[in-house]
């Protein structure tokens, strides 16, 4: 990101700043901040990436401009935002916006987490299947991992594990 | 209004207590973004849909009698500005809530669990604990998520994990913060440098109030940026190797200063004090950088007569909303500075 002052530099100071209860979202770089000594009281909640809406503006500028030579743009079924819409408020309408956009988040995912995939928790009551197959996604890792190593032991004891859940799979 | 309770301090958890490192941490809070599978986001909710979702969830919680004991839920439609402006400060709730009518949070008895009902995703589970043991608040905050998803069906992908509003928090939806008080690393002017490179390491890094580099009373938040990809251990783990070498750093600037370095520093939290304890106005910029220095004191062992949870309890009643919401009347911003400076004289001296 660049400094919104200067738009040379890289921006490394964030800044919140609330007059009147009115927020303003600063990126400066930190020649730029310095020289800017705005005191009004300001507080930073939990370090949100903030500026999302310019940052998606900017990614998704040349596939939006595609979409509108089309007469219907992309969009969700069950709540109704637009693909457009989306990247211009920087927010998803309903859970389902993933699945009626998958075909276009991939890059801007990548960009912003280096990922296209979850490892982590998963919801207890309704993540069963779920829970399983990750379990066995990353014991195929760990696999890999082992075979490369020329960890042969590890492996044969890794393999069975997944052979196991697999019917487990199966089963349910 | 049951919120006057919320200005005692004395039953924050995180500021009374001292948690590991907590000579350089102040706090470590969590925050995991979770959403209705059937819902709209909040965004697109209307008032009567956005109050079933509370409705929802606050039942969800309180289903579990231990986890939700005495815990008070709050909508943002029924207080004052003053009011929000006070959970804001407190860090119960986010300035996005406060500014949201449609809004709501819930505080646990022990103030150790804030959830906040939609702000930008229709709950935001937060908890806080003293010191560094972001590990700890996590287990709180997954336990919290795991009692509500007992109840509520949860938006989640097999593939890109829980679904938020805003893709910077999909995947696991956490954000791991520590609240970090570097008084000599910000003297010695070696913070600017040092975020630059943390930046590089996916991690963000503001003052905790205040503008630009000026961070009052030298509170630094960090956090994680990355939410997709990498499990919620290793993002803890991340933070606190980072967050692990900057206090090594800020301890050995602190070793390091001697001699005349020392009595100057000697000198500046005795006088430092000596304002805190005997100025008749104050502003919150001028107490914060005051009680940063007394602070810095007691951990030095200079200041003895004070504990490292003392001056945490200060932070937080310097604020502005606090003095606003203690003397409950409009005030002018003079009549503010000396409540302020009677106020934190009254505490110190007590
Ligand atoms: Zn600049
Ligand atoms: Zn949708």
């Amino acid at each position: 990101m660049k400094c919104d002052e200067c738009k040379k530099r890289p921006a490394t100071v964030h800044i919140t700043k609330i007059v009147n209860g009115e927020k303003t979202l600063m990126h400066l770089c930190e020649q730029c901040a310095k020289e800017k000594n705005i005191f009004s009281v300001s507080f930073n909640f939990d370090g949100e990436p903030l500026s999302m809406q310019k940052f998606l503006a900017s990614f998704f500028e040349p596939m939006v401009s595609e979409f509108r030579e089309k007469s219907q743009p992309l969009s969700c079924n069950r709540c109704g935002l637009t693909f457009p819409r989306f990247t211009q408020i920087g927010r998803f309408g309903c859970s389902n916006c993933y699945e009626a956009f998958k075909g276009q988040l991939d890059p801007m995912l990548r960009r912003l987490h280096g990922k296209t995939y979850h490892v982590g928790k998963v919801p207890r009551r309704t993540g069963g299947r779920v829970r399983i197959k990750s379990e066995i996604e990353r014991l195929k890792r760990e696999l890999q991992e082992a075979v490369n190593a020329e960890e042969y032991e590890r492996a044969a004891q890794l393999r069975d594990k997944i052979r196991e859940l697999e019917q487990k799979l199966g089963r349910n | 209004m049951a919120l006057e309770e919320l200005l005692d301090t004395s039953r924050i958890g995180w500021i009374n207590s001292t948690g590991p490192d907590s000579d350089i941490v102040i706090s470590s809070r969590v925050r995991l973004a979770r959403n209705l599978k059937d819902v709209p986001f909040p965004h697109l909710l209307n008032g009567s849909q956005a109050k079933e979702v509370v409705k929802r969830v606050y039942d969800a919680f309180t289903s579990n009698s231990v986890l939700a004991k005495d815990a008070r839920l709050y909508l943002m439609g029924d207080l004052s500005e003053t009011e929000k402006n006070l959970l804001v400060e407190m860090h119960f709730i986010s300035p996005d809530l406060a500014r949201e009518d449609k809004g709501a949070v819930i505080i646990s008895s022990d103030r150790r669990i804030s959830i906040m009902i939609n702000e930008e995703d229709h709950l935001r589970i937060q908890c806080v604990f003293s010191g560094l043991d972001p590990q700890e608040a996590y287990e709180l905050a997954s336990r919290v998520d795991d009692v509500l998803e007992e109840q509520l069906d949860i938006a989640f992908d097999e593939r890109l994990g829980y679904l938020t509003a805003c893709p910077t928090n999909v995947g696991t939806g956490i954000r791991v913060s520590v609240m970090l008080h570097l008084p000599v690393l910000t003297m010695l002017r070696q913070v600017d440098r040092m975020f630059s490179t943390i930046a590089q390491l996916g991690l963000v890094v503001r003052g905790l109030y205040g503008e630009g580099t000026e961070a009052w009373g030298n509170l630094y938040q960090i956090s994680n940026q990355i939410t997709l990809g990498k499990s919620e251990e290793d993002i803890i783990q991340n933070l606190m190797s980072v967050a692990g070498q900057i206090i090594a750093s800020e301890r050995q600037a602190r070793r390091n200063l001697k001699g005349e370095d020392r009595l100057r520093l000697e000198d500046k939290i005795s006088r430092s004090y000596g304002i805190l304890t005997n100025s008749r106005l104050l502003t919150t910029q001028e107490a914060m950088g005051y009680i940063s220095d007394v602070r810095l004191g007691v951990d030095l062992g200079i200041i003895k007569n004070l504990k490292p949870e003392d001056l945490n309890n200060l932070f937080i009643t310097a604020g502005p909303s606090y003095i606003q919401e203690v003397f409950k009347k409009d005030m002018t911003p003079l009549e503010r500075d000396l409540n302020r400076a009677n106020f934190l004289r009254g505490k110190l001296l007590k």
